[in-house]
């Protein structure tokens, strides 16, 4: 048995029993990222083999004793964003490169009381500013997959949590935890082939996710399966007395919502999300998905969502201003790096130079410029109230379907050099994923096939205010009827 | 509305970036390039729209304001770049 192929539903059934060890288990995933993180960057910081086979030997004395927990003795992959104690945490930004965070973050906490093992923080963009993983102050994630007619082209893993789709997919974690803002979580998933999961606004704590733009970060479950993404939401998920915007709604029993029938239920497709130049491979994959889930007893319904296209204009100006602010705090005094000057003002300005990259500090200066006196009307303003319309353009339509489906990007994974130098076309690859994320809705990414070039795609769907379990549902469907069990080129179990 | 080298200079002063002069012509050029492309918003009608805060889910709340965790001066101490006892360090700012 290849252990690094398993879901985490078969492997959580494996350690029950005693088919194998959590040891047994870590030490593949182990052995696999010695393999192969050296080319895919997957992981900035994998964490020390003697600890993680440690905490692998105290899961198998749980399970010994019929005390493990639900995520027990599994080995999974943390985003570097979120702040694990002792462990570094660096948002992919030389600001944060020795940062050992003193604390926890919620999600990770509700983690480990469940038994998960971490192997490692995972790369991403830095500070979650990107959509390929390419904009890391530690180089950039490879893709695991290849193109048949190029396979000498690295390609993006997506972005921001690349690293977390990549491992996912090649067999370095058994899931991972990602965070989306517009797209980060769902886009990453469809480059890699695998389930990616953004919850409703409010369902999992963001109390020691490091900030990007606090109105839209989530935290959620990257997977190989539906029924995965459901058992790890199930324990990230729930009240936080830390994080005010956290609901205090209890947590629903999401995995029983995975294979339950969908027949009867309404399937809106938004008719704006056929943008012009968007690939025939897509459309006809869109298409399949909506046979697929007409063929589970689904009713099809057309609908608008007239303000889609100011989506991405309006993300633009909120996820800076809200970026512009929170990292205010890096300021070279009270953690992370220090540049010394002569004067305080020259401290901020040359720490801040020299610890962001270029992307980030690109959208401080636009925050900064969209929220300074004289322009905070024409600019921030608007686009909370475009917000206020791309919000009730969902409502409309979720009064008469449950769910929407939709493409979860308008291309397949593409090559490391592309877009680099263009951050507008760059944006537009989050085009579908954006407007979920305005309106604070829970979002599903399915892998749901093959282009011709032999690169996976995915399909989103997207549901109404904390009914993931709808979404969880219709995501089985297609996750079913789709059946796709096609890996990488890059893979842990090749071979062995 | 078009962003001047000279404004790009002062919205970093703003945001507290250092800027090196050699970038300021082409940190200009691609914010124009993107704030031209944002600007298509200005065709959306807005009047009587009430702005979106958060995504305004669930209501704010409050806590009692007392201390949970206490005593971690040493914790916080150890992630900053420099300290002088119980102080944090600047450069001196009054003469």
């Amino acid at each position: 048995m290849t252990l690094t192929k398993l879901t985490l539903t078969e492997a959580r059934q494996g350690l029950v029993a005693r088919t194998f060890s959590a040891r047994e288990l870590v030490q593949a995933h182990l052995d696999a990222i010695e393999r192969l993180n050296p080319t895919l960057n997957a992981y900035i910081t994998p964490c020390p083999q003697s600890d993680v086979l440690k905490a692998a030997d105290a899961a198998d004395e749980r399970y010994k004793h019929q005390k493990a927990g639900r995520m027990d003795g599994l080995p999974i992959g943390i985003k570097d964003l979120f702040c694990t104690q002792g462990i570094r945490t660096t948002a992919a930004s030389a600001m944060l490169a020795d940062f050992i965070p003193p604390y926890e973050s919620t999600v990770t906490e509700r983690l480990l009381k469940e038994g998960a093992l971490f192997l490692g923080k995972t790369n991403l963009d830095e500070f979650a500013m990107g959509s390929a993983t390419t904009n890391s102050a530690f180089g950039p994630t490879i893709n695991p997959w290849k193109r048949a007619d190029a396979p000498e082209i690295a390609l993006v893993a997506g972005g921001s949590s690349g690293g977390s789709s990549a491992a996912v997919a090649a067999g370095l974690a058994l899931a991972s935890t990602g965070t989306d803002t517009g797209g980060s979580i769902r886009q990453p998933a469809a480059y890699c082939g695998i389930v990616g999961l953004k919850p409703t606004y409010g369902r999992c704590s963001r109390w020691g996710i490091i900030a990007y733009a606090s109105s839209l970060d989530q935290a959620g479950p990257m997977t190989r399966s539906v029924a995965d993404a459901a058992l790890m939401l199930e324990v990230m998920a729930g009240a936080d007395s830390r994080d005010s915007t956290c609901s205090p709604r209890p947590v629903p029993a999401f995995h029983q919502a995975v294979g339950k029938s969908v027949k009867g239920l309404r399937v809106g497709i938004p008719s704006e999300y056929r943008v012009d130049g968007l690939s025939p491979e897509i459309l006809a994959l869109w298409e399949q998905g909506i046979t697929w889930l007409k063929e589970a007893g689904c009713e099809i319904v057309e609908v608008s969502l007239p303000h889609t296209r100011y989506g991405l204009p309006s993300y633009y100006i909120i996820a800076p201003a809200e970026c512009s602010s929170n990292l205010a705090r890096y300021d070279g005094i009270r953690f992370g790096l220090r540049k010394d000057a002569p004067t305080l003002d020259e401290l901020y300005e040359k720490t801040r130079a020299a610890g962001f990259g270029t992307e980030v500090r690109r959208r401080i200066l636009i925050g900064t410029y969209v929220l300074s006196a004289g322009y905070y009307d024409a600019y921030y303003l608007k686009a909370q109230k475009v917000r206020t319309l791309i919000m009730r353009d969902f409502e409309h339509a979720f009064n008469t379907v449950d769910v929407l489906l939709t493409p979860t990007a308008p291309s397949a994974a593409f090559a490391q050099n592309d877009n680099v130098n263009d951050p507008v076309q760059m944006y537009l690859n989050d085009i579908f994923t954006v407007p979920a994320s305005l309106a604070g809705t829970p979002a599903l990414s399915v892998p749901a096939g093959l282009n011709k070039a032999g690169l996976p795609l995915g399909l989103q769907i997207i549901g109404r205010h904390f009914d993931e379990e709808t979404v969880l549902s219709i995501g089985s469907a297609l996750e079913k009827a789709a059946g796709f069990t096609h890996r990488p080129t890059l893979y842990a179990g090749a071979g062995a | 509305m078009s962003l001047t080298p000279e404004m790009i200079k002062h919205i970093a002063k703003l945001a507290r970036i250092g800027l090196d002069p050699s970038d300021i012509d082409a940190t200009c050029h691609t914010l124009n390039d993107i704030l031209g492309w944002i600007d298509q918003l200005a065709e959306v009608r807005i009047d009587d729209v009430p702005p979106m805060v958060g995504t305004e889910t669930e209501p704010l709340r409050q806590r009692e304001d007392t201390i949970t965790e206490g005593n971690c001066r040493d914790s916080l101490f150890s992630c900053a770049p420099e300290t002088s006892g119980p102080f944090y360090t600047v450069p001196r700012v009054v003469e």
